[in-house]
């Protein structure tokens, strides 16, 4: 067989995997690349953008609800109550506000991270030792010196914890986005059900859960290079890990 | 607001609750798949989970499975099972979803929650001579019993919000109110069945935080103590 014969069998059997609607698909990932690329792209940017927002948001709130406690019941009562809707109920209520845009998904996956960022943060401001508050003040640190010297360093792990989560669970619920056009790899699983297109399907959702897996080993790494005492503590005191592992678990499960 | 007043106008008219596509088969729908799928996900989780917690092994499974759970979209599960022969199996293909997401709530808090049981406690009760069987079943499960239930709450709230994505890919349940709704430019009609979808959720979890602090087993002594104080 020529070179030639032998790239005409195999380009057929590749055309064939598309033709025969398999699972799996070379084929599909070369022709649709620029495709795929696009949806995980928006994917990518709607969930930054959504756990960037929620953090600008979440931060203050937390901020205020140690300074003034009789906001807690109420704070943490409303994030709870918007974790509860679900998802395409949340879309739809947005729907007469912003219409079919990608800031009426952004909005949603931002009411959603609240519940998980502002647990987490306030966890974390929670467990800064008093001696060092103390300390801080004893060196005349003001109060606005010390939240971002002091204590927000000290609140960095279990604020990594809940970005954590938040990121992994904005990943997965970014595909209901679909529901307006707007749900990155979740428009190429939507339009694979819609027309029996098994490869489309499977590829997207394998896509999602790498995305997820790497976001989430990228922020451990990155929580790695922001806290370097903490492998110290670790080390001598297995506790201190322990308790940061144990805020991780905490929030209630997912949407 | 002319939205709110025409979702409020399509929820008070008669016709949009009655026949196959209406309000009330819908919510029946909703209803009986997530039910199904609860108590199947607890018949599954619960026994795993309190057997390992009573012999306080495989914690890396019940915590990991939680964070698994969370890094797969519902969504892609339901696209994937509509691909395979079991669309055809009716509810089946929801049904299998909502119980593959309920399952690592209910798994992760009832282990946490027997974990948490003061090992003093349990080593007290021991030592006043209980089998493992006694231990279990009048220290172990009392305690664990506020956290068994925060994983019922959240897996129930899962199911019902997964039962909506469902209409997603074809399937049933209220959240076909809002699908249809989209398909036909409805505003109002996505607004109504969205009022529904959430209205039924904070149902379900109100309804779970009132029934789990009535039957808290710890409950029952409180009244007496603070009779006494």
């Amino acid at each position: 067989m020529s070179t030639y014969a032998v790239s005409q069998t195999v380009h057929q059997a590749a055309q064939n995997c598309l033709v025969a609607n398999d699972w799996i698909c070379g084929e599909y990932l070369r022709t649709r690349s620029e495709e795929l690329t696009e949806a995980t792209l928006q994917h990518i940017w709607i969930t930054a953008a959504s756990v960037l927002i929620g953090l600008v948001v979440a931060f203050p709130l937390a901020v205020l609800v140690r300074a003034r406690p009789r906001f807690a019941g109420p704070v943490l009562g409303l994030t709870t109550l918007l974790y509860t809707i679900p998802s395409l109920a949340m879309f739809s209520l947005l729907l007469p506000v912003f219409g079919l845009s990608a800031a009426l998904v952004v909005t949603g996956l931002v009411l959603y991270s609240l519940t998980i960022l502002v647990r987490n943060i306030m966890a974390g401001l929670e467990a800064v030792p008093e001696d060092a508050r103390e300390a801080a003040r004893g060196m005349g640190y003001g109060p606005w010196r010390m939240l971002w010297e002091v204590e927000l360093p000290l609140a960095l792990p279990a604020l990594m914890a809940g970005v954590r989560i938040a990121t992994v669970s904005t990943i997965a619920l970014t595909t209901v986005g679909a529901l307006v056009g707007k749900g990155g790899l979740g428009n190429l699983i939507d339009d694979g059900v819609q027309t029996t297109f098994k490869a489309q399907v499977l590829t997207a959702s394998a896509l999602c859960v790498l995305l997820a897996v790497t976001a989430d080993l990228l922020l451990l790494g990155a929580q790695r290079l922001l806290t370097p005492w903490t492998r110290i503590r670790a080390v001598s005191k297995p506790a201190a890990s322990k308790a940061t592992a144990s805020v991780a678990t905490a929030p209630k499960a997912v949407v | 607001m002319g939205v709110v007043a025409d979702a409020w106008t399509w929820l008070a008219t008669g016709s949009n609750w009655s026949g196959e596509s209406g309000a009330w088969h819908r919510l029946g729908e909703h209803v009986y798949v997530s039910g199904v799928a609860l108590l199947v996900a607890c018949a599954i989780a619960l026994p795993v989970a309190l057997w390992l917690g009573h012999l306080g092994k495989g914690g890396a499974l019940a915590v990991n499975i939680s964070n698994v759970g969370r890094a797969i979209p519902v969504f892609a599960v339901l696209a994937l099972f509509m691909l395979t022969p079991l669309r055809t199996a009716g509810y089946l293909p929801t049904i299998v979803a909502l119980v593959l997401f309920a399952v690592p709530p209910l798994l992760t808090n009832a282990y946490v929650g027997m974990r948490e049981v003061d090992r003093s406690v349990v080593e007290a009760a021991r030592g006043m001579g209980m089998s493992g069987g006694q231990v279990f079943l009048r220290v172990e499960l009392p305690l664990a019993y506020p956290l068994l239930m925060t994983g019922l709450r959240s897996a129930a709230v899962q199911v019902v919000a997964t039962a909506t994505i469902a209409s997603m890919v074809g399937q049933g349940g209220l959240g076909r109110i809002i699908t249809a709704g989209f398909n036909t430019y409805n505003t109002p009609q996505v607004v109504a069945g969205a009022l529904l979808a959430a209205g039924l959720a904070l149902l379900v979890e109100g309804a779970l935080a009132v029934g789990a602090r009535v039957m808290d087993p710890r409950r029952r002594r409180r009244p007496t103590r603070a009779a006494l104080v």
